[in-house]
């Protein structure tokens, strides 16, 4: 006699230990620790004063806490003759950030509205030009670059690495925002030139305001490129006084005369690195909300 | 009756390819006129360039008698409604409603009456602070309404506004649009490939084929004589059945079936024998007790019979061509049995096979 309710019977019973998941788990775990290992040394490191360092166990947490390493890397280290740390190097990266990164988005911003929006005869070429510029090697540009700053007289100042930085980034973002906007329905633009809304007004009032994920993508992109940058500050800022955050990093860690001091120099490397990693933290969650655009239609 | 919109031998292309052929269309003051057509056909392009949306290659666009062909679509008295509803996701439905009020600088105590006044006609107070996503589609098409209707414009376009919605909803909302127009007197222009909204909903039709008006009247022209056979076929469900013959001396023949024409009224008060094709609709064929007093019978043998509850679709043959009937739902017919039919010439329409044009 079979019973109609005997086998099988509603949800299907999940092993929680099986051999994928193992493998899987497994595997994200290795890798996680082979990537947070660094930083925690990196850590630990800048924590000790240089007899623990010296005593060679690089993994031991510190025995005595100490932050003089910090305030030394940020106030106190010594590049060729200024000896007042990174302080210098960081508030020449920030007029060098700010700028750049407010200018291009601006600019790449209503580039691409014009270019998804307001398309006009020859466009596309434009649009075609501008993503050439994306591909062509930093390296064939930097010397070209260089006689252009000096002809214009910006050779070695601020404002002339901004203006590179605002023609290296304009590409990329100008292709984010315009794909961006094309996800935007065309009805709804068309709905507000019925409505009476000019250019700006549209941009300002029905774009922007749908479009905050790709302003914080785009900004990401920008801070973290900016501020990571070392090629274009080492090549066109000829004086150590005028050096970016990283540039001076560099001259820091690499400096040969007396002693190596391991902490110093991870402090002022994870110093260095605080302003993108505090921009990831701020805007993680709108970041993956871009990446994954088209998520957000209304 | 004094003209709303005129259309002047538009032109338009997109590269190569002419989406507009010198088209001409008068519209009436008040008057509800649907543009027609499968899609591809032109009727949203066309529906563009009344907005201003789109810029026509050549010829004008008149507006209440004032040529419109290069105004802003702000400029043009116009107020357009859209397939997706188009609004602005971030605003509430008040600040859908009064955005192109705010940007026509109206002082606010007016916008507020006007938004007041139109949330009243489409019964959308309860709705004002909500966001558009907070709503469900025919309340959103309603607000996309209002936002026509606070402009106070002179012009409705309509593009394709209830295909987006269910069954059941778009018949309502059908209703309510017919309503709407009788209520305001604005001149309407609807465009959309559903023939029932068309017939429903219209003054007038406009039938688009190939960016050309293939016919342009009153539902019922449109329906009981259509002027060609891309009309006849397009207007109708089940469409039209068709048969190529022979037309001479006043009667229709093709092969043993053989249809004298008395009383079908011609276009043309002589017509001289050639090659036609004949159109009978499927629920102008006269079946059941009616057939012993029909001008002319046949007989056809049943195919299929579907069975729909408010009438029965009987699939025939006749002269070799599938032939489609409509008969009463409590009709018993089944497949393969012989059926006499009757047909009615007066209500049958006559076209030359060459031309297509009706006869």
């Amino acid at each position: 006699m079979t019973d109609a309710m005997s086998g099988p019977r509603g949800a299907k019973p999940k092993k929680a230990l099986s051999r994928n998941n193992i493998i899987v788990y497994g595997t994200l775990f290795v890798v996680a620790i082979y990537y947070a290992l660094p930083l925690y040394v990196m850590i630990v490191t800048s924590l000790k004063g240089m007899p623990e360092i010296r005593m060679g166990n690089i993994f031991a947490p510190p025995m005595e806490v100490t932050f003089q390493p910090w305030v030394k890397a940020w106030a106190e280290a010594c590049t060729g003759i200024n000896c007042d740390g990174l302080s210098r190097g960081f508030w020449n990266s920030v007029r060098i950030l700010i700028p750049s990164v407010v200018i291009s988005i601006s600019v790449a911003s209503v580039t691409g509205y014009v270019l998804s929006m307001w398309k006009f005869k020859g466009s596309e070429v434009f649009f075609s030009m501008l993503m050439i510029g994306a591909f062509i090697p930093y390296q064939v540009m930097l010397y070209p670059i260089v006689i252009l700053l000096r002809e214009a007289g910006l050779y070695g100042s601020l404002s002339g690495l901004v203006l590179v930085h605002l023609a290296f980034g304009m590409p990329i973002n100008t292709l984010l925002f315009r794909n961006y906007f094309a996800s935007i329905p065309e009805e709804l633009f068309k709905a507000a030139r019925v409505d009476g809304a000019g250019f700006w007004a549209i941009f300002v009032k029905i774009v922007m305001p749908m479009s905050l994920p790709i302003f914080v993508v785009s900004m990401i992109i920008q801070v973290t490129g900016i501020w990571n940058d070392f090629l274009f500050g080492v090549t066109y800022i000829s004086s150590p006084d005028r050096y970016p955050m990283t540039v001076q990093l560099n001259n820091i860690v690499n400096s040969v005369q007396g002693v190596k001091e391991y902490n110093v120099n991870m402090a002022a490397t994870l110093l260095t690195g605080l302003v993108p990693l505090v921009i990831y933290f701020a805007s993680g969650k709108l970041f993956v909300r871009g990446i994954a655009a088209g998520a957000v239609k209304g | 009756m004094s003209h709303s919109v005129q259309i002047k031998s538009l032109d338009l292309q997109f590269g190569a390819v002419k989406v507009l052929k010198n088209l001409n269309l008068d519209i009436h003051e008040g008057e509800f006129l649907v543009l027609l057509g499968s899609s591809g056909c032109g009727k949203s392009t066309l529906l563009n360039c009344i907005a201003g949306l789109l810029e026509p290659t050549d010829g004008q666009i008149w507006i209440k008698g004032k040529n419109v062909t290069w105004a802003e679509p702000s400029e043009r008295g116009i107020g357009m409604v859209f397939q997706s509803y188009a609004l602005y996701p971030q605003m509430t439905v008040k600040g859908n409603l009064s955005f192109g009020l705010k940007n026509a600088k109206v002082p606010k105590a007016e916008i507020d009456k006007r938004v007041a006044r139109a949330a009243e006609v489409l019964q959308i107070e309860a709705l004002l602070d909500r966001k558009p996503g907070a709503l469900s589609g025919g309340q959103r098409q309603r607000v996309a309404i209002g936002r026509a209707l606070v402009r106070d414009v002179d012009v409705f376009l309509f593009d394709e506004p209830l295909s987006n919605l269910d069954a059941k909803l778009r018949a309502d909302l059908r209703v309510e649009l017919k309503r709407l127009h009788n209520q305001l007197e604005n001149t309407m222009i609807y465009v959309t490939h559903d023939q029932v909204e068309a017939m429903t909903l219209a003054d007038r039709i406009a039938i688009m084929k190939g960016g050309n008006i293939m016919q342009l009247g009153t539902p019922d022209e449109i329906y009981n004589r259509p002027q060609n056979i891309y009309v006849a076929d397009f207007i109708g469900s089940p469409s039209m059945n068709f048969i190529e013959g022979q037309y001479s001396n006043g009667v229709f023949s093709k092969g043993e079936l053989s249809l004298p024409m008395t009383g079908y009224e011609y276009v043309a008060p002589k017509t001289a024998d050639r090659g036609a094709t004949i159109g009978i609709r499927p629920e102008h064929v006269i079946t059941g007790e009616l057939v012993s007093g029909a001008p002319v019978k046949v007989e056809v043998d049943v195919d299929i019979v579907e069975p729909m509850g408010s009438d029965t679709l009987v699939w025939a043959h006749l002269a070799g061509k599938p032939f489609r009937i409509r008969m009463d739902g409590s009709a018993r017919v089944s497949a393969k049995e012989r059926l006499t039919i009757g047909i009615d010439p007066s209500r049958a329409s006559l076209f030359d096979t060459k031309t297509e044009n009706r006869l």
